[in-house]
């Protein structure tokens, strides 16, 4: 079919090439070919061809997804695809949004065992994870507890006269409640558990548990468990309950790599748990470009769509204009266009630092991960939060048709929530960034010098001797340039740095306990550590400026970096204001060129979303076509709606015409 | 809850019993429940009648809703149908009807999980835009249910601009018929409600030619089923529009016309009339159109907006009472998450537009009757205000109501996410209300259009309605509050609304000026000054729902006790909007920077003090458990029993799934590439 003609036009005019985009974004022009060419082999393959997923009930959907999962492990095999960005290539463009059940078993489970075993244990069970002769997931989250990791229930108590340890759930609570694969799919588990000999409790430790029979798939006696039921989103996903009644293990399925038990009990403690961390941090920083990358998907579609859709009139007379045209819809687009460049810059560049520190980390040098672990566990919580939101905005944007699942924004949204309470619930994650600001600022206040990106909290105590300096700084800010404007960023994180640990002073001088006082203080803390994130991103997205090559790219990504940091105040204005940083005339000036901004990137914006390169297959929305053939095809995808099946629905017969005939 | 036997998993023993962390809240409560719920109910009278209607319902196991989340597209469809059709023969027994008090009720108890409400929308159409003739025809058909209608006027590619549809409607005087089209595929009427599958009639807005001349839309009534076997007319192409967010239990409908004939009475004619030899008549005034756009935008805000929203803080509030997770001081129990300060900033302020928005509602409500009253007695003057006000407030509402409601689903964690807590499904269907009766850009730009009128007028001095007086008030220029307690004066921080909404107004009618004068053509203007229009509007929406709690607030001298918390809650709104919007108001300095830190530390200590009637508040809401259909919202707290029962129950458990013998245990012995 032909290229929608709007679509055409939109991409003629654009002043860049997306293809140069797409290779900075990929990480180079080679990779980009490898990716498109893995991506080929799944789209090209009849084996991954299926009816649309929105069409099927949980249970097909589930069983899909199953048949999916078994085939990727195959396919991969085949083609001897082992490199972990090239398997995420392959799995993404056969997954689209959605997630697989066998996840947990790739990523907690094998990472577990590989990294909590001793020889012995990896020795037995890893040939069995890599040849998948076992399934297993990572039981940690019970029904009652998620965050709070030392107020899990779930009990294993060491028996030295038979050499095995007793697993029970002892509360409704204590059920493990929600590991993805649980519900039907695995039939081993790595189980989170407060281990118990010799009457003394011992803390959190992993066990590996079967819970199903090899061969039948019946769970195990002593074992319950089953699928927690229907969710927002995850409909491929089984996530599962676990209940243990009296469930008998060898003691050799403890992973021993740290702490041990001995064959009569006695309890050898590990050296130290900080490894743990950086498992973590890895996780978070995943979350970081997925943020980036779901908010791209969306914005794609939201965009491409805009370019097609007309409505109403901008000129007496003229033809209904793209909606894109109007202001307001570029005012909602486009600063999530350049939200997205911005994630995707920023969850590179963590993924780049801890492959960079993680050869230290194995040495055992811990010194710069308290940095990165903080910064993680913010930007996790920013850049999810931000591409929740902004998602949801993408769909409103679409009207009525974002709310149809053919426009593929619903199942992006339901897929990527979630992440906003998996890895650390946001709002903990900004407390434990707050946590290691406010660390810092006392170090400072101390007359010591922090390092890395909270080293501004040194200009600090300078400021204070001399008192004309923040009030001099709101005339030094110039709105057209990225790196004074990283500036005014840093100011505002130092201002409302200082201002929450001085409220935490505060509330300690009021003879509160430390708990008490911090918890009085957190929302403050809250908006410390989001003034903290917000710079960091304005200033990664502003230094990636300088590595472009390619003017007309580099032209480009300047606008929707300006965009980018002066929407961002003209959103928090307030912050601003009150700092000194900004004045209202100044603020009048942004909120002028924010505008002026949109209207410089509108002929860029096709391309822009273009670069982005997302195959229609992942993409999975009507609306956000490449060819941009809305209409036709979105008669063509109702037309296969579950209650289009039969002409007249049994409803007509069952209960509509009854009541006819009766009244 | 400590539940060590087995057998109390299945039996279900701690259910009936009250969680004691929740027991605890109800306690302290600083109020009557029971008289702030008859308060809002308007009278006990009233709450009683709202208690046995919806006692009727849920007894009734046809209305039940337990299987809702476990059901695929048909099912919740058929049970849609099912259950309209029973509450018919329910209505009839009980002695209730469409028009009377109860509706509101029966609407409340079934979460308007029906199907047939377009229907409901067909015979208002019809009964607004028929003739004397037509209305005899055809009301006493729909209302007995010898036929079912829709109403179709969004096409595929057309909605927000009425104009703009194409679906065409050509009167042949030799047959004196109509004969209708659908030329394109971007005019198939896409979207209408109970089309899909259920109707056998529908109105259909088209373009109307009269020998080739084009005399803009029309309603027509089109038969689009038979009334014998429900097979599909000649011409007609109808189906169902696929899966949506929710809703799936409404066949939202497409529909595409091919010589569709219907005879020329079919064209509803109270306004326009084509007469047999093709004259075209037009008669009385359209403008009692607009009056039905604005009733609907109304009762949307209460039973869409409104309801659902205080659905969700009740589940989100006991929940957090109910959920507890690490601990506040070392050595003590783990904390209930309600007591974390970031929990109470999430929920608390929600909680307050929950009652804001229902004064507000109340508030609209009583001027759309008072409007009703005059356009009776032929007086239009009120309209334009109406016409705004519904606009803006549906606008602003549905949108404040949308991000509150997704806070309260993201504060409750993992379990928010499942289907179970109810959560999710109140903010799909809570999420449309910002598209449907009118995209809420467009609406806010139809409002700012008027209080620039206004404001132009009101600044030459002309008269404007009461509602925008304001624009031409003289206030202080700077903020008079002198320390934290100065902010819970009502009229301090009504004015500071006051003093931002109308600065923001005239800046903006400043800026448009400004562009017109120097060349830049009016509707180019107008586009670039969109952005800042939108904010004028919903600035002064947020400053009359202000202004609004705090009158309500005064008025209820008579019950101290309410009147205590619903000033806290006040409060609580007004400077949540200052603290989250604090920018505007710094701008031109009418609060100074040291004003913002005490707005902040004032806004802060309510949190603390609403926390501890937080339960009662959602109490005094009075949803049933079956209402709520929430594992994390029931009355007496026992969240996790439920959730475990219920999960129980999940089709997922019950049915056997083929995946493992087909997919799994190939893949485990490694015969997969035998598939």
């Amino acid at each position: 079919m032909m290229m929608n003609a709007d679509l055409r036009r939109e991409r003629a005019a654009a002043t860049f090439q997306p293809e140069l985009l797409t290779h900075i974004l990929d990480g180079g022009a080679e990779r980009t070919r490898r990716r498109k060419e893995i991506e080929a082999l799944v789209i090209n393959d009849p084996d991954f061809q299926h009816e649309d997923l929105n069409f099927l009930s949980r249970s097909q959907r589930y069983e899909q997804a199953i048949r999916k999962s078994s085939l990727m492990v195959m396919k991969l095999r085949e083609y001897g695809i082992a490199d972990p960005d090239e398997i995420y290539w392959f799995k993404r463009i056969c997954l689209g949004s959605f997630p697989e059940p066998f996840g947990l078993h790739f990523s907690m489970f094998q990472k577990t065992l590989e990294t909590q075993t001793t020889d012995a244990q990896k020795e037995k069970w890893l040939p069995l994870v890599h040849g998948v002769k076992i399934i297993g997931t990572y039981a940690q989250t019970e029904m009652g507890h998620g965050t709070h990791l030392r107020g899990l229930e779930t009990t294993a108590t060491y028996d030295p006269a038979t050499q095995e340890f007793i697993l029970n759930s002892p509360t409704v609570t204590s059920i493990k409640w929600w590991p993805g694969g649980l519900g039907k799919t695995s039939n081993h588990a790595i189980v989170l558990a407060q281990l118990y000999t010799q009457g003394q409790c011992k803390g959190l430790h992993a066990f590996i548990v079967p819970i199903r029979q090899l061969g039948t798939h019946e769970p195990l006696p002593g074992i319950t468990v089953g699928d927690i039921g229907p969710k927002f989103g995850y409909d491929e996903m089984d996530n599962g309950y676990l209940k243990m009644d009296n469930f008998r293990i060898p003691r050799e399925n403890m992973l021993m790599k740290y702490a041990q038990v001995e064959p009569d009990g006695t309890y050898v403690k590990p050296l130290s748990d900080k490894l743990t961390y950086g498992t973590m941090v890895f996780i978070r920083s995943l979350i970081v470009g997925d943020s980036a990358r779901s908010l791209s998907r969306a914005c794609t579609i939201a965009i491409r769509y805009s370019a097609v859709r007309h409505q109403s009139e901008l000129k007496p007379g003229e033809p209904e204009p793209q909606i894109l045209d109007y202001q307001t819809q570029q005012y909602k687009l486009f600063p999530l266009l350049a939200t997205a460049y911005a994630f995707h810059f920023v969850g590179a560049y963590i993924k780049d630092t801890y492959h960079r520190i993680s050869g230290d980390i194995h040495k055992g040098d811990l010194s710069e991960l308290p940095e990165l672990h903080a910064l993680t566990a913010g930007l996790k919580a920013f850049t999810s939060w931000t591409a929740n939101a902004g998602i949801e905005e993408c769909r409103m944007a679409c009207g009525g048709h974002g709310y149809s699942r053919c426009s593929g924004i619903p199942d992006i949204y339901v897929t990527f929530t979630p992440s906003c309470t998996y890895e650390g619930e946001n709002t903990v994650m900004m407390l434990q960034t707050a946590r290691f600001l406010v660390k810092s600022y006392t170090q400072v206040s101390s007359g010591q010098q922090v390092t890395g990106m909270v080293s501004y909290l040194n200009d600090l105590s300078r400021q204070r001797i001399q008192p004309q300096h923040v009030a001099a700084r709101s005339v030094a800010v110039r709105i057209n340039d990225p790196v004074s404007l990283v500036e005014a960023y840093k100011a505002r994180a130092a201002r409302l740095v200082e201002a929450a640990a001085k409220n935490l002073q505060a509330e300690l001088n009021h003879r509160k306990s430390k708990e008490d006082a911090w918890n009085r203080t957190s929302v403050d803390l809250v908006r410390a550590s989001e003034a903290h994130c917000h710079y960091v991103i304005v200033k990664l997205f502003t230094a990636k400026l300088a590595e472009i090559s390619n003017a007309a790219v580099r032209a480009v990504l300047t606008e929707l970096c300006l965009l980018y940091a002066l929407y961002g105040i003209s959103k928090n204005t307030g912050d601003f204001l009150q700092a000194g940083i900004l004045t209202d005339a100044q603020i009048t000036q942004v909120n002028q060129r924010v505008k002026e901004l949109l209207a410089i990137i509108r002929p860029n914006a096709v391309a822009l979303v273009d670069s982005f390169d997302f195959h229609d297959v992942h993409l999975g929305s009507v609306l956000g076509r490449y060819d941009g053939n809305v209409y036709e095809n979105m008669f063509e995808w109702a037309k296969k709606s579950p209650l289009n099946k039969t002409e007249v629905h049994e409803s007509f017969h069952k209960h509509l015409k009854p009541m006819q005939s009766k009244l | 809850m400590a539940l060590t036997e087995t057998g109390k998993y299945s039996q279900g023993s701690v259910l009936g019993s009250v969680n004691p962390d929740i027991a605890s809240e109800r306690q302290t409560a600083s109020f009557s429940v029971e008289k702030l719920t008859a308060w809002l109910d308007g009278g006990a009278e009233r709450t009683r009648l709202r208690r046995a209607v919806v006692e009727a319902i849920e007894r009734d196991p046809v209305f039940s809703r337990e299987n809702q989340y476990f059901q695929s597209q048909n099912e919740s469809y058929e049970a849609a149908v099912r259950k309209a059709v029973h509450l018919q023969k329910k209505m009839h027994e009980m002695g209730w009807t469409d028009d009377g008090p109860e509706f509101k009720y029966i609407y409340r108890a079934l979460s308007g999980d029906l199907a047939f409400l377009l229907h409901r929308i067909f015979i208002r159409s019809i009964s607004v835009l028929g003739s004397d003739k037509q209305i005899a025809k055809w009301i006493p058909l729909a209302t007995q249910y010898q036929l079912i209608g829709s109403y179709a006027q969004t096409e595929l590619g057309h909605g927000t601009y009425l104009q703009g549809l194409e679906t065409t409607a050509v009167f042949d005087i030799t047959t004196q018929e109509f004969v209708l089209n659908t030329p394109n595929i971007s005019a198939m009427k896409w979207w209408p409600g109970d089309m899909g599958r259920s109707a056998t009639h529908t109105v259909v807005f088209a373009q109307l030619y009269i020998n080739g001349k084009c005399y803009g839309l029309h309603p027509f009534i089109v038969q689009i089923r038979s009334l014998q076997d429900h097979s599909l007319c000649p011409g007609i192409t109808a189906g169902d529009i696929g899966p949506k967010m929710n809703f799936e239990h409404i066949d939202n409908g497409y529909l595409m016309l091919q010589n569709v004939r219907v005879p020329r009475e079919n064209m509803l004619s109270k306004f326009c009339e084509v007469q047999p030899d093709g004259t075209y008549v037009r008669r009385g005034s359209q403008k009692i159109n607009y009056f039905t756009m604005t009733t609907v935008r109304i009762s949307l805000i209460s039973d869409e907006v409104v309801i659902p929203l205080m659905k969700a803080c009740t589940i989100a509030i006991r929940y957090s009472v109910v959920r507890r997770q690490s601990k506040l001081k070392p050595r003590e129990q783990e904390a209930k998450i309600l007591d974390y300060q970031t929990q109470q900033e999430k929920l608390l302020p929600q909680l307050a537009a929950a009652y804001a928005f229902y004064f507000i509602s109340d508030y609209l409500q009583e001027l759309f009757n008072r409007g009703y009253r005059e356009i009776q007695r032929k007086n239009f003057d009120m309209l334009p205000e109406l016409h705004a006000f519904s606009s803006g407030f549906k606008a602003m509402v549905t949108q404040y109501g949308t991000s509150a409601v997704k806070i309260c689903l993201q504060a409750c964690g993992g379990h928010g996410y499942s289907l179970l807590s109810g959560l999710p499904s109140l903010y799909t269907k809570i999420f449309a209300s910002c598209i449907y009766e009118g995209e809420n850009t467009i609406l806010l730009l139809q409002t700012a259009r008027f209080l620039i009128k206004c404001f132009m007028a009101a600044s030459t001095g002309q008269s404007v309605p009461p509602s925008v007086t304001y624009l031409a008030a003289v206030t202080p220029e700077k903020c008079p509050a002198k320390n934290k307690l100065d902010f819970l004066s009502p009229d301090i921080y009504t004015e500071a609304y006051q003093h931002m909404a109308a600065r923001l107004i005239s800046s903006t009618a400043a800026k448009l000026q400004d562009l017109i004068q120097s060349g830049v053509k009016k509707h180019d203007a107008w586009n670039q000054c969109t952005v800042q229009l939108a904010q004028a509007a919903k600035a002064h929406c947020h400053y009359i729902t202000v202004k609004n709690f705090a009158e309500t607030v005064e008025k209820l001298e008579t019950q101290p006790g309410i009147q205590k918390i619903m000033k806290h809650l006040c409060d609580l709104f007004a400077l949540h909007g200052i603290f989250s919007n604090a920018g505007v108001f710094l701008h031109d300095g009418y609060v100074s920077g040291a004003q913002m830190d005490m707005v902040t530390a004032s806004y802060l200590d309510l949190l603390a003090v609403i926390r501890k009637d937080a339960v009662p508040l959602v109490d005094a809401f009075d949803f049933t458990d079956k209402t709520l259909n929430s594992a994390l919202g029931s009355y007496d707290g026992q969240v996790y029993q439920r959730l475990y029962e219920w999960a129980q129950k999940s089709p997922t458990n019950k049915q056997m799934s083929p995946a493992y013998e087909r997919y799994l245990k190939p893949l485990l012995h490694k015969t997969l590439s035998k598939l």
